[in-house]
C-alpha cells in the first residue's frame, strides 16, 4: 500500500531522482577532513534560525514603543520564550562563526577555482545577504546598541557624494532610526532576505552539485572514474556523509547548547550589555561598538581618516571576494600543493582579519587606530600578494588519486 | 605561533583598554553570586523591596514571578506583596513619577535589567561605594559613578563614608585632588559592618537573578540537555565508524 503511494507520488514528482542526484548517487570525494563539516551545519543554523524566528515573531511586535518590552515579555512570560530567543540570538553568531570557518577552508584548498567560481560567487552573494540580515535583526530588540548601531551604520550611507543624504534617508523612512525603520526591517528581516537567502543557498548547493565537490588534496576526483563511470575516489554522499555530518552536527549542537545554556551572552560579544537599555534617541551611548562579526569591517572602516573613503574600503574588503577565483592564477588548488609564500600570505590575512576583529571592538586611539591600519594594509595586501605569488608559484606536485 | 601573536596584541592592546574604560576611582570589588541560595536571595528581594522599590521600578519583574522561582510559602510572599497589590503585578514604583521628578529633577531609572548592564561586581561597588560630599545635592557622592544623583539610602545602617583624596600635580603645573580610596565612616552604623556586607551581597544577588530569572531555568536543565546532545553524538559516532569501515579498508589495500 505504501509502496504503491510511493510509486504513485515518485510517477508524478522526481523524489527518487532528487534522492539519487542529491545524495545516494552523488559522488563526494571520501578523504573529506574537519573543515568540511561547516556546509551541513551552516543548514542547519539556517533552518534552527527560521524556525526559532517563526515563533519569535509570534510574540514580538515591530514598533518603536513596544519592541523592547516584548522582547523582555518573551524572556519572562512567554513559556519557553528564553529558550528560543537565546537560540536564535546565539545562532547568529553561529551562523557567522561557521560561515567564516567555511570560506577559510575554501581560501585553504582553494575551492573557489576553476570550475567551482560560481559556487564561491553564490557563497560570498550568501556572506552579504547574511550580514543584512543580521544587521537588520539587530535592530529588532531596540536596545540602546540596536539603534545607535543602526544610526551609525545608515549614516555611512549619507557619506557618498551627491545621493549619500537622500540614500539614507530613503533607508530610513525617516530623519532618524525610528518606529518607520524598525517596521521596515522587520518585514526585510523576517520575510525579504531569508527568501533571498534560501535562493541563494538553493543557488549555491545546485552549482555546487552540477561541479562536485573540492577536498583537502585539490585533486578532481571525476578525472578518474571506473568501468561504470563512478569517480575511484568517490563514495555516495548518502550514507557516507550524511552520518558523518550527523556526528559533526552533534559536536555543534553541543558547543551551541553550552553557551545557550551557561553562556547566552557570549561574555558581552553575543548580546551586549548596553543593549538592556531601551533606545534612547536623545542618550548617545559613550562607545558604541558594532557586534563581533561586523567588527574586522567597521575596524577598516575606521581605520580610514575619511569618512567616505573609510565607507569605500569597507565597502571594498566585501568586493573583492567576488574576483578572488580570478586574483589567484595558480592552478594548483590546495595549500598542501602549493608554496611557502602562499601559506605565510594566507596566514597573516587570517591573523589581519582576527586583528581587525578584535579592534572594532575597541574604543578609538592612537594605537588601535595605528594597528587598524596595519591590519588593514595586510587584509588587502593579502590579495595584491596572492595576485603575484599565484603567477610565478613553484608548486609541488600534485598526485593523480586522494591521499 | 598564532595563540603567541594573538595574546601579544591583546596584551599590548589591553594596557589602553584599561586606560580608556576607566570611569570611576577606585577598582571594582568582585563578589561572587549564588542563585541556588534561594534563601539568600529571598533575603535580597525584601531589601530590594524595603530599600529600592520606594523610588525605583522593576517593570518586568512580577511579584508572583518570584514567589514561584524561590518556591516561597504564602506566608513568604505576603510578606513581600505590599499591601494593595496582587502577585501578577509587576513591580512598580511605590511613589508617583510626577513625585519622582519633583523630587530627584528626573525619574529613578527601571532596576530589572540593570544587572545586565552593568554587572554584579559594579553593582556591590556602587553600592558600598557612597562617601560624602558636601559639594553634592544630596550631601554624597560615589566612587564608582562620578556625580550620581541618588542620595546614599544605606547611610542609616552603613554610616557615610569618608574620602580620602591625595594630591596629584598635573603636567601644566597646577594640582588636583583626586579621590583615590574610602574609610571608616566617622559615626558608625546602625548595622555591624560585615552584616550590612551581606545584605548588600544578598541584594545583588536578586537583582542579578531579577535581570534574567530565566538563569535558574537554564542552570537546571543545562546538563540534561547537553548530556541527552553527548549521547546523541556518541551514537552517530559510532554509527559512522560503521558505516565508514567499508571505506577504511580498500583504502589499505590499494
Amino acid at each position: 500500500m505504501i509502496q504503491k503511494l510511493g510509486k504513485w507520488v515518485d510517477d508524478r514528482l522526481p523524489v527518487s531522482h532528487f534522492w539519487n542526484a542529491h545524495l545516494a548517487k552523488y559522488y563526494v570525494p571520501k578523504n573529506f577532513n574537519f573543515w568540511y563539516y561547516f556546509g551541513s551545519i551552516l543548514l542547519a543554523v539556517f533552518a534552527i534560525q527560521i524556525v526559532t524566528g517563526i515563533w519569535l515573531a509570534m510574540n514580538y511586535k515591530p514598533s518603536a514603543a513596544e519592541a523592547f518590552n516584548s522582547v523582555e515579555y518573551i524572556m519572562r512570560d512567554v513559556n519557553w520564550g528564553w529558550l528560543i530567543r537565546y537560540m536564535h540570538s546565539t545562532g547568529a553568531s553561529f551562523f557567522f562563526i561557521a560561515i567564516y570557518l567555511h570560506m577559510f577552508r575554501a581560501l585553504m584548498y582553494g575551492s573557489y577555482k576553476k570550475p567551482r567560481e560560481l559556487i564561491w560567487i553564490f557563497g560570498v552573494l550568501i556572506l552579504v545577504a547574511l550580514m543584512a540580515e543580521a544587521f537588520m535583526g539587530y535592530l529588532l530588540p531596540w536596545g540602546q546598541m540596536s539603534f545607535w548601531g543602526a544610526q551609525v551604520i545608515i549614516s555611512l550611507f549619507g557619506s557618498i557624494p551627491f545621493i549619500g543624504p537622500d540614500l539614507a534617508l530613503w533607508i530610513r523612512g525617516d530623519y532618524v532610526v525610528s518606529d518607520v525603520t524598525l517596521n521596515r526591517f522587520f518585514a526585510l528581516h523576517v520575510i525579504a532576505l531569508p527568501l533571498v537567502l534560501l535562493f541563494l543557498i538553493g543557488g549555491h548547493i545546485m552549482a555546487l552539485h552540477e561541479v562536485g565537490s573540492n577536498n583537502p588534496d585539490g585533486v578532481e576526483i571525476k578525472t578518474n572514474k571506473d568501468e561504470h563511470g563512478k569517480p575511484r575516489d568517490g563514495i555516495p554522499f548518502h550514507p557516507y556523509y550524511t552520518v558523518k555530518d550527523l556526528f559533526g552536527l552533534g559536536v555543534f549542537l553541543f558547543l551551541f547548547a553550552a553557551v545557550i545554556f551557561y553562556w547566552p551572552d557570549g561574555g558581552g560579544k553575543f548580546l551586549e550589555a548596553p543593549n538592556f537599555i531601551p533606545a534612547d534617541p536623545l542618550k548617545t551611548p559613550e562607545h558604541i561598538a558594532p557586534v563581533w562579526y561586523f567588527a574586522p569591517h567597521y575596524a577598516i572602516l575606521r581605520a580610514i581618516p575619511d569618512k567616505f573613503l573609510g565607507v569605500l574600503a569597507m565597502g571594498s574588503a566585501i568586493m573583492i571576494l567576488f574576483f578572488l577565483p580570478w586574483i589567484d592564477r595558480s592552478p594548483t588548488k590546495s595549500i598542501r600543493y602549493r608554496s611557502l609564500a602562499f601559506k605565510i600570505i594566507l596566514f597573516s590575512f587570517v591573523i589581519a582579519f582576527i586583528g581587525l576583529g578584535y579592534l572594532g571592538t575597541q574604543p578609538v586611539n592612537y594605537w588601535t587606530t595605528l594597528f587598524s591600519q596595519i591590519f588593514a594594509f595586510v587584509y588587502f595586501g593579502f590579495f595584491v600578494a596572492l595576485f603575484l605569488v599565484s603567477r610565478f608559484e613553484h608548486a609541488k606536485p600534485v598526485p593523480e588519486r586522494l591521499t | 605561533m598564532m595563540k603567541v601573536l594573538v595574546i601579544f596584541l591583546l596584551n599590548v592592546l589591553g594596557v589602553t583598554v584599561v586606560l580608556a574604560s576607566d570611569g570611576g576611582a577606585i577598582a571594582l570589588k568582585p563578589v561572587s553570586i549564588n542563585l541556588n541560595d534561594k534563601a539568600a536571595l529571598y533575603r535580597g528581594a525584601e531589601t530590594f523591596i524595603a530599600q529600592c522599590a520606594t523610588c525605583h521600578s522593576a517593570e518586568y519583574m512580577r511579584y508572583g514571578r518570584v514567589a514561584s522561582d524561590l518556591h516561597l510559602s504564602k506566608t513568604q510572599a505576603d510578606r513581600l506583596l505590599p499591601p494593595h497589590l496582587k502577585l501578577g503585578d509587576e513591580m512598580v514604583r511605590f511613589m508617583p513619577a510626577d513625585y519622582a521628578k519633583t523630587v530627584f529633577g528626573t525619574v529613578p531609572p527601571d532596576l530589572t535589567l540593570i544587572a545586565r548592564v552593568r554587572g554584579a561586581d559594579w553593582l556591590y561597588t556602587y553600592l558600598t561605594s557612597f562617601y560624602a560630599d558636601p559639594t553634592k545635592r544630596w550631601g554624597v557622592n560615589n566612587a564608582v559613578f562620578p556625580g550620581v544623583n541618588m542620595p546614599d539610602v544605606f547611610a542609616a545602617l552603613q554610616g557615610v563614608q569618608e574620602p580620602v583624596y591625595q594630591t596629584v600635580k598635573l603636567p601644566d603645573g597646577s594640582s588636583e585632588q583626586r579621590l583615590v580610596g574610602l574609610k571608616a565612616p566617622l559615626i558608625p552604623g546602625n548595622m555591624p559592618p560585615a552584616e550590612f556586607d551581606a545584605m548588600v551581597r544578598d541584594l545583588v544577588a536578586y537583582m542579578v537573578y531579577m535581570g534574567e530569572p530565566a538563569k535558574l531555568q537554564r542552570m537546571s536543565l543545562g546538563p540534561y540537555v547537553l548530556g541527552f546532545i553527548l549521547l546523541f553524538t556518541v551514537l552517530m559516532f559510532l554509527l559512522k565508524t560503521d558505516y565508514w569501515r567499508d571505506i577504511k579498508k580498500p583504502l589499505k589495500a590499494d
